[in-house]
């Protein structure tokens, strides 16, 4: 397959959990949108390297999966800490940069 | 030392005996302060003698000398410096002055004496005739302003010296607006000055002048009358006069200064200083000696029905000056000149007697209170009848001289100078009654309740308030002090009065028509060049004025002696039956409404119209509108403050992508 | 034969992600996202990156889709409101994806680079498998290998700090009568 599909096939990705992101309100949700375009990242990165011939590009995803990982660690945490605390789990109910 | 040495010394003694006075002004125990500014005002006198000296020794060609002491402005064209000028009309004025100034000085020493306030006193004294010196003897028009100008502040200072008095203040804020006006047409003329001839210095200027401007050429005339206007502004002509009545606000020592034998001069001064181009715009000229006419006339008139005894004696300031700049100003300048002399003498004298009776009526300056004080006040009648002969122009006295030859030169110039000649005549004999009416009536007949009292040796103390109004006041700093001091018994006010007594008896002499010239000779040095100078009078027609000028003088006694004191209270019946003239007079042919109908009400009404419509509906509305309108921009962009982070995150995709777009643009 | 594989993948990456953003219940996201994770491994495949692709699937979708799959059992489901407060969010959000992936694409397939438009050069035998990899690591990219764990454990204290119960103090005793 031509490199393009791959390319465009991770750009539709991309948007999809972009708008994902804007649109859910459950901040577990939001996560998950996120991971998606990590991951549609990872993908374009894998098809640079195959056209390109050397692997930078599979290391370069390693490291976004290992970074991925952490923030989903550390963004579960919080919704833990928020559950235990009995906060809403609603984005829209955290208004402090309200201005 | 030459004469410029002795000209800066002074200039600088009284501005020393300021600065010393005011820096230990609480500090000075009991009367330090007074015999400090008088000994100061002594030395300038002894410094002016110094001057008059040096000049005699120079030729009369080389009596102009100037001096200066350093450059203000030595930019493209200007030549400002402090610069004085020492000349033979300088030379009499500050003799006139500091001689004057220093009596004055001696007789405040003793009057002033309970006053709270009485270094701060001295001090402003001081600083006034500095003032007045710099005027003098300044050597161009930029350093003449600024004496010009310290002498409307010294005014102001001493008109208010009783600051906690609301009238006082009035008055004094009064003088200074109507004196900044005159200083307007001051600065203007100086402007002009420099615009066509390119220089402020005195000489420089005269000389231009001369051959620059043909006679009666706009632009001379122009600067002329701008002149007139700083002129008749300091010496309270017509139609800016307004402020001396009420000047007499002030204590009397300064009424007898400023008022009668210094400031108000300056604008006789400065006709004569300024006569090269006087003589070139002989309109303008002419201008100034109908005002001249017009106001001793008027004056005249307002002095026979005012009842308040200071006042009667501003007006006849107002009308004796009239005499003057008629005098300088139809080219009588001898004359103008002396008759200033004569008249600081004795109007001086009369302002000190003044003082003294109404510090007797303890502090009310009513003539209708006052009578019969020959017993209880001898010293004080004595002179108050010497100066009233003097202003009167009783024949043998100074003021008989000095007047009349100013009315003999307008004869001889003739034709329409007439009316000058018969103005100054009738005003006269105008002028005899009421210095009678003040003579007789505080001299002569029954003695009121205060001189009764005196008699006994008891000073009545009323209780303190203003004459005016009757307003309660106290004594601290700010009103006048508790004790009144007469001349009876203060020596230093009998040595001052008397001084100036015998030099209102004597001062004739220097100028008498066929005898004497020692004034005319004098001044040559001045006004060699003027043509006018030498029109001298045949000594037929001035015997003859001199004779038409006794007349009148004792025609107007005579009449005051007969409504006075042969028929008192005939001057009532007078009133009753000419009702109408009367009160147009006793209202001082309303000067004062028609200047507040003129000038002040429109003033206030354009004032007040520029504050409610222009300040707060346009200038606040541009204003207001302004903040409004920046702060409802800032509401609007609040409004993406949202505080959803849903909502940032689609300003940030939206602008992500519109930086997407236009790199897609750019780069196809 | 690749043109199949590779549209299986996309077809199950593509619904696994439309599942994720458009499902109610947020356990059925998770899911659906675990389905995405293993379509995309297969996508990696075809794309000769096979330890990436089996990485993939133990780390990804084995230990972090397991750390969500407990955290959303433990929080539960969240009800979201349908109001939605933000004005034209519900309209602008679609929209500017829409727009962005059409750039992109415009990008992609007008681009002039050189590379893409074909398949790409031919690959060694060893090209993806962990020994090149692995020698990637350890040697060209071996700062990036080590801030990466630095990283991670940064990350597990973290979890451990933000996730601790606070202790009971024990009362003060005071001194004294």
């Amino acid at each position: 397959m031509a490199i393009e599909w791959y390319l465009v096939l991770s750009a539709l990705l991309f948007s999809v959990g972009a708008g994902g992101v804007l649109v859910r309100r459950s901040p577990l949700v939001v996560l998950l949108c996120l991971e998606l375009m990590l991951n549609a990242g990872s993908l374009a990165l894998i098809s640079f390297s195959r056209s390109i011939g050397n692997e930078d590009g599979h290391v370069f995803a390693l490291v976004v999966m290992v970074v991925a990982a952490c923030e989903v660690v550390v963004g579960l945490g919080l919704i833990v800490a928020m559950f235990r605390r009995r906060l809403p789990l609603n984005i829209d109910e955290m208004r402090e940069l309200r201005g | 030392m030459s004469a410029t040495t002795f000209g800066w010394l002074v200039v600088g003694f009284p501005l020393l005996g300021s600065i010393v006075i005011a820096l230990g002004h609480r500090a000075w125990p009991g009367k330090v302060a007074g015999l400090i500014g008088t000994a100061a005002i002594g030395a300038a006198f002894l410094s002016s003698l110094g001057a008059f000296a040096a000049l005699l020794d120079q030729p009369i060609e080389e009596r102009q000398l100037t001096s200066a002491l350093w450059d203000y402005g030595s930019a493209v064209g200007l030549d400002i410096n402090l610069g004085i000028l020492v000349d033979p009309l300088a030379v009499v004025m500050c003799l006139v002055v500091t001689g004057v100034s220093t009596l004055i000085h001696l007789y405040s020493v003793a009057y002033m004496g309970s006053d709270r306030g009485y270094a701060r006193f001295f001090s402003y004294l001081n600083f006034f005739v500095f003032s007045m010196l710099l005027l003098i003897l300044a050597g161009n028009f930029v350093l003449l302003i600024v004496g010009w100008a310290f002498v409307g502040f010294a005014s102001y200072a001493l008109i208010s010296f009783w600051y906690r008095r609301e009238t006082a203040t009035k008055a004094g804020m009064k003088a200074f607006v109507i004196n900044v006006v005159g200083d307007i047409g001051l600065v203007l003329a100086a402007f002009l000055i420099f615009r066509e001839l390119g220089t402020f210095d005195y000489l420089t200027v005269f000389e231009e002048a001369r051959s620059q401007f043909d006679t009666n050429d706009g632009t001379v005339v122009a600067i002329c009358l701008l002149l007139l206007v700083g002129a008749f502004a300091k010496s309270a002509q017509i139609p800016f006069h307004t402020w001396l009545p009420d000047a007499m606000e002030g204590p009397t020592p300064v009424s007898a200064l400023i008022h009668a034998a210094t400031m108000v001069t300056a604008g006789v001064y400065l006709i004569a200083r300024a006569h090269p181009l006087f003589e070139l715009a002989p309109t303008a000229a002419d201008i100034a000696a109908f005002v001249g006419l017009a106001t001793l006339i008027v004056a005249a008139t307002i002095a026979l029905v005012v009842t308040d005894l200071k006042r009667i004696i501003a007006y006849s300031t107002m009308s004796q000056i009239g005499y003057m700049i008629v005098g300088v100003s139809i080219g009588a300048y001898t004359a103008g000149i002396f008759h200033l002399m004569t008249h600081a003498f004795f109007k001086a004298l009369l302002f000190m007697a003044a003082g003294s009776v109404i510090a007797a009526m303890a502090g009310r300056q009513n003539i209708d209170g006052m009578s019969g004080f020959r017993r209880a006040m001898p010293f004080t009648s004595l002179v108050l009848i010497v100066g009233a002969l003097a202003l009167a122009g009783f024949p043998g006295m100074s003021g008989f001289f000095s007047k009349d030859e100013i009315l003999v030169f307008a004869a001889e110039r003739g034709g329409m100078y007439w009316i000058f000649a018969i103005g100054g005549y009738a005003a006269a004999f105008l002028t005899a009654f009421y210095a009678f009416r003040i003579g007789f009536r505080v001299v002569t007949g029954e003695p009121c309740d205060e001189a009764r009292e005196l008699e006994r040796g008891h000073l009545v103390h009323g209780e303190h308030s203003n004459p005016a109004t009757g307003e309660k006041e106290d004594t601290e700093v700010g009103f006048p002090g508790p004790e009144h001091h007469i001349a009876e018994r203060a020596f230093p006010m009998r040595v001052a009065m008397g001084a100036l007594a015998v030099l209102s008896i004597i001062g004739g002499v220097i100028q008498i028509p066929g005898v004497s010239a020692g004034m005319e000779h004098f001044l040559e040095g001045t006004f060699e060049e003027s043509e006018l100078f030498h029109i001298v009078p045949s000594e037929g027609s001035a015997y003859l004025g001199l004779l038409a000028g006794g007349a009148m003088a004792i025609a107007g006694i005579a009449l005051a002696y007969l409504l006075y004191v042969r028929r008192p209270g005939a001057t009532l019946g007078l009133r009753d039956r000419a009702r109408g003239v009367h009160d147009f007079l006793f209202n001082r042919w309303f000067f004062d409404e028609l200047i507040d109908a003129v000038i002040y009400r429109p003033a206030i009404r354009t004032g007040r119209f520029a504050n409610e419509v222009v300040e707060r509906v346009v200038v606040d509305g541009i204003v207001n509108a302004t903040t409004g309108a920046v702060r409802e921009v800032g509401v609007l962009v609040r409004g993406a403050q949202s505080g959803f982070v849903r909502a940032y995150a689609l300003l940030l995709l939206g602008g992500f992508a519109a930086l997407a777009l236009y790199f897609l643009v750019v780069s196809s | 034969m690749e043109e199949v594989a590779f549209f299986a993948g996309a077809i199950g990456a593509l619904s696994g992600a439309i599942a994720v953003v458009a499902l109610r219940n947020p356990f059925y996201s998770v899911l659906a996202l675990v389905v995405h994770l293993v379509a995309l491994a297969g996508l990696f495949l075809t794309l000769h990156a096979e330890f990436i692709a089996a990485a993939q699937v133990v780390v990804y979708a084995g230990a972090v889709m397991v750390l969500y799959v407990f955290v959303a059992a433990y929080v539960g489901g969240v009800e979201e409101p349908e109001f939605e407060p933000i004005a034209g969010q519900r309209i602008l959000a679609p929209l500017l994806a829409g727009a962005l992936f059409v750039e992109l694409s415009i990008a992609v397939l007008g681009t002039g680079l050189k590379s893409i438009g074909g398949e790409g050069p031919t690959i060694p035998l060893g090209f993806g498998s962990p020994k090149s990899i692995g020698e990637l690591l350890l040697e060209r990219f071996l700062i990036a290998f080590e801030a990466a764990s630095i990283l991670l454990l940064v990350a597990a204290v973290g979890a451990v700090v933000l996730a601790a119960r606070k202790r009971q103090e024990p009362p003060i005793v005071v001194e004294g009568n």
